[in-house]
């Protein structure tokens, strides 16, 4: 097997990942998203050592802390892609990515740190906007909402802003 | 069983979003840097086909759409707050997970970043409700409603565009 393998067309894998969405909404109903699952997650573990908390918090009411579609779809998203990297020779553990080891040193706690920062400030803006990439950008696009569209936008501008002033003049 | 399509489904996706080569910081900072535009070929090429097979099977009455209200100042402000910390942590929701999936572990940070950013948001929610949330809310509305035009007439302009901006991105080598 090839140790890195070049992969398919993003065409390819986009328009079939695009058949897959449209399969999931004929057959069980569902958009794809994942950014609700983070909510039941976190709202999972602050049970753990706060109970009431989840009980009194409209959000965690509004989205509860169960198993439902979209949870075990973004499970199933890691399982996938292990499938996929382990078929193909791709998979490789790695705690620096090259472009930002390249830019920041190899330090992989700079990087956890970036990450972990990065994390907290994307899930905020992902749930007040209402969804991420994939149930904004993906769903929400193809089904020609405006609120896709908009989120979708914000999520380039934004993106774009931060990645100049990380890597201004590089 | 719900449960069961919903891994399915992931998986499936999963294993095309590793193919696509998307679960990568370096591709995800690529296209933020307007540099390598993998993921936007990746997206648009999935809206592209999910949204005539949608709208057909809308029409024929065999699915249901599901749109998300608009309100301008909570699309506006959390698309542009959630870009800020995408830049940074360089997976989104969906592909920080396929990335622990192809051995990117540092992408375990950010997944422990974006849990506590929905625990964050919960504490916030009330506070938002009387604001941010009021700022322009125009419901459930689509590029056609809006427009007053056939949502054929505008999934012909769309297709035509990406269409273009895909070429022009071939073009430009990105």
């Amino acid at each position: 097997m090839p140790t890195q393998s070049k992969g398919w067309s993003p065409y390819l894998a986009g328009a079939l990942s695009g058949l897959v969405s449209i399969g999931s909404v004929l057959i069980a109903g569902k958009y794809l998203g994942a950014s609700t699952t983070f909510v039941r997650g976190a709202g999972m573990a602050e049970r753990l050592y706060a109970p009431d908390v989840v009980t009194t918090l409209a959000y965690y009411i509004k989205e509860k802390p169960v198993f439902d579609w979209q949870f075990l779809f973004v499970c199933g998203i890691a399982a996938g892609a292990y499938l996929a990297a382990r078929l193909y020779g791709d998979f490789k553990v790695q705690l620096v990515p090259d472009t930002w080891s390249a830019r920041f040193g190899p330090s992989p706690w700079r990087r956890a740190a970036a990450a972990f920062v990065g994390g907290v400030i994307a899930m905020f803006g992902a749930r007040l906007a209402d969804g991420c990439p994939s149930g904004h950008g993906l769903s929400g696009m193809s089904q020609l909402a405006v609120s896709g569209y908009l989120a979708g936008a914000g999520f380039f501008i934004g993106g774009i802003v931060m990645a100049r002033l990380l890597y201004r003049g590089k | 069983m719900e449960l069961f399509f919903g891994l399915v489904t992931g998986v499936l996706f999963g294993f095309l979003l590793q193919r696509g080569q998307v679960l990568r910081y370096d591709k995800q900072l690529g296209a933020l840097r307007l540099k390598d535009m993998t993921i936007v070929k990746f997206m648009l090429s999935h809206i592209m086909v999910a949204m005539v097979g949608l709208y057909l099977l809308n029409d024929l009455g065999l699915v249901k759409l599901s749109i998300k209200s608009t309100v301008l100042g909570a699309n506006i402000l959390g698309g542009l707050i959630f870009g800020l910390g995408w830049g940074l942590v360089g997976y989104c929701p969906g592909t920080s997970v396929g990335a622990v999936g192809e051995g990117r572990f540092d992408a375990l940070w950010g997944i422990a970043g974006m849990l506590v950013g929905a625990a964050v948001f919960a504490r916030a929610y009330d506070g938002l409700l009387g604001t941010v949330y009021t700022w322009g809310d125009y419901g459930k509305i689509t590029l056609p409603s809006l427009l007053g035009i056939s949502h054929w007439l505008v999934i012909v302009v769309l297709l035509a565009a990406f269409a273009g901006i895909l070429r022009l991105l071939e073009r430009k080598g990105l």
